[in-house]
């Protein structure tokens, strides 16, 4: 990106830390750009202090996260995906966020792009959750022209600045954005604050309504947001769940059962967060069994298993940087 | 009966007044200079941003009718970067205590000062955190008492001045909180410096700092800064020292160096005109 940047009319920098990157990230995007910053485990540990910081002002940014094995420095440049809770509760607080899950070099482009989308239209950090197998793999990708990539920007103010409220929102709870320097002279806190962004630290009630405000403006578009591959669900009794490289694997145990005649499909989650529920709720009522496969010790079947019921969920953890094989998840999944 | 304007109305949040600081206590110094200041240079309102970190002064973004960001503990100097490097046009001006920029903050302090950022820094130094209860921090002078030094400080002072000299400020002074034109007059220098330029304000803080210290009396306070201060005008800042008995203060550095936003989107302009030269300039709109 130091490279590819200049050339684009962007630019690029590198900060002292991750908690600067993050600052820095909100800093931009507050400026009217669109910023991002990428990093792995350590590094997203570190900026979590400044998502929460994003999350209250409602800062349109990107970050990536390459996910490697912890916890600590752990096992650098190996691969994991133990970061998945820590995507939706790192920060201290209540507060949504958006996490996509690549699959593949193509979605890597792809749901960036999505990621930014989705930070602009509903002024929230947006994650793009992958691991350290997808992070290194070297496969065809087709970058589509500028002119057919579509791409969001966020709301401007419809009102003067005399009469703007930095942090009111209509129906779809998310705020009209301003940027500095263009006249609109208003403040961004991370306090509680009101619409008019002024501090409110003493009010439970203005607590409450932004609290909520922050969360519902996620949660009530889960269906618009969330994105889920199907494979050979219509039949199945047993469903796979898996996301980012796990589902390649998981992709062909399907096909390797399919061709063995066993009744086993896939639920691919590209959104992590919010967690699509009523998918799963759905695939829980229509499949006997479900396996996870996850390479942590069990970090989003609890997602699944609040979902679809625990009687029903069987989890298959991978530590040490290793992918789960086709044949073991087939294995498991039968047996 | 018609209603007195006040002559810094228009630069003042007014919905968020009156303050919270305490009487005697130095930082509505530090507002009402910063804000007289802006007022003599007529300066763009509109391309000014105050960023503020967490601490007493940490409110000051509220209160300054401008662009402005009250940001986590110790990163208000991290999102100005963030600020300058997408909008070279904006100034940003960071306003903030000894312990959110040179304890937690420090390290994007010494990094800012080192990219040579054009940001304006001015530093309330009360020795202590006064918003929290009165503990310690890293200018709180020997032998002094705080609410985590009951038996006196141990450990050595930061010379701010010296610090952010050492780290490659191009605009160093400091003053404290008796030296009200002063203060303006630097504030006013240090805007107009192109480069990261940092104004050190010694301020009263009667009700932590003050009444541990035998300072709890704001006029006694105020007396004790006029005594102890000296005007040494670009010593070595490292012999400007900050002492119960002695503050050295005055300009210290005043220099001129290329500037971090200028450079950076020096090298996109040159790497896109060559790209051009060559019919491969494609233009994301960002």
């Amino acid at each position: 990106m130091s490279r590819r940047l200049p050339e684009v009319g962007g630019v690029y920098l590198q900060m002292e830390d991750e908690i600067a990157s993050m600052a820095a990230v909100i800093g931009a995007s507050y400026g009217g750009v669109k910023s991002m910053t990428a990093t792995s485990g350590p590094g997203f540990s570190l900026m979590q202090e400044n998502i929460g910081l994003a999350a209250m002002t409602e800062t349109p940014c990107v970050v990536v996260d390459v996910m490697r094995a912890g916890p600590s420095t752990g096992q650098p440049t190996k691969t994991s995906q133990q970061d998945v809770m820590q995507a939706k509760w790192g920060s201290h607080g209540d507060y949504e966020v958006i996490a996509l899950a690549p699959s593949s070099v193509q979605e890597m482009f792809d749901l960036t792009v999505e990621a930014f989308n989705l930070s602009e239209t509903y002024r929230c950090p947006a994650f793009v959750m992958t691991d350290e197998i997808v992070g290194h793999l070297m496969e065809r990708l087709a970058i589509p022209s500028p002119d057919r990539i579509p791409v969001v920007h966020r709301k401007q103010p419809t009102t003067a600045p005399p009469d703007y409220l930095p942090f009111r929102s209509g129906k779809d709870l998310v705020p009209e954005m301003a940027t500095f320097g263009a006249g609109y002279r208003f403040y961004a806190t991370g306090l509680t604050h009101d619409e008019t962004g002024h501090p409110q630290t003493d009010s439970p009630e203005e607590h409450t309504k932004l609290v909520q405000r922050l969360c519902d403006k996620i949660r009530k578009n889960t269906d618009k947001i969330t994105k889920v591959e199907r494979v050979f669900l219509d039949d199945a009794d047993v469903c796979i769940i898996a996301y980012g490289s796990v589902a390649r694997s998981a992709l062909s145990a399907v096909v390797e059962g399919r061709e063995k005649g066993i009744r086993i499909g896939l639920l691919r989650l590209v959104t992590l967060w919010p967690f699509p529920d009523e998918v799963v709720e759905q695939v829980g009522e229509e499949v006997k069994r479900i396996l996870v496969p996850e390479m942590n010790y069990g970090q989003l079947v609890r997602e699944v298993e609040r979902c679809a019921g625990r009687h029903k969920v069987t989890f298959l953890p991978k530590l040490g940087d290793a992918l789960h094989t086709p044949h073991e998840i087939l294995t498991h999944a039968i047996s | 009966m018609s209603r007195v304007h006040h002559p810094l109305e228009d630069y003042t949040r007014t919905g968020m007044i009156p303050h919270i600081w305490c009487n005697g206590c130095g930082n509505g110094v530090i507002l009402g200079e910063f804000l007289r200041a802006l007022d003599e240079m007529k300066y763009d309102i509109n391309k000014l941003v105050v960023v503020s970190g967490i601490g007493c002064i940490g409110r000051i973004s509220g209160y300054t009718h401008t662009d402005s960001f009250h940001t986590t503990h110790g990163r208000p100097l991290a999102l100005a970067v963030g600020i300058k490097a997408a909008r070279p046009d904006l100034k940003p001006v960071v306003i903030s205590g000894d312990g959110d920029l040179f304890a937690i903050g420090g390290n994007h302090f010494i990094h800012a000062a080192r990219r040579n950022l054009d940001v304006t820094v001015i530093c309330s130094n009360n020795f202590n955190y006064g918003m929290t209860g009165g503990q310690s921090g890293p200018t709180t002078p020997i032998d002094a008492y705080t609410t985590t030094t009951r038996y006196g400080n141990i450990e050595h002072p930061f010379n701010l001045a010296h610090l952010a000299a050492a780290s490659g400020a191009v605009y160093v002074a400091r003053w404290t909180a008796i030296h009200v034109k002063r203060i303006r007059e630097s504030i006013k220098k240090a805007i107009n410096k192109k480069g990261f330029s940092f104004v050190e304000v010694i301020t009263p803080c009667p009700e932590e700092y003050g009444r541990r210290n035998k300072l709890a009396d704001p006029i006694v306070n105020m007396k004790w800064l006029r005594e102890v201060s000296v005007v040494r005008p670009f010593i070595d800042p490292i012999e400007a020292v900050v002492q119960p008995d002695k503050i050295v203060v005055g300009e210290f550095v005043d220099s001129e160096k290329s500037e971090f936003s200028d450079l950076l989107w020096a090298k996109t302009r040159t790497i896109q005109a060559a790209l051009e030269k060559e019919g491969k300039l494609t233009n994301v709109a960002l």
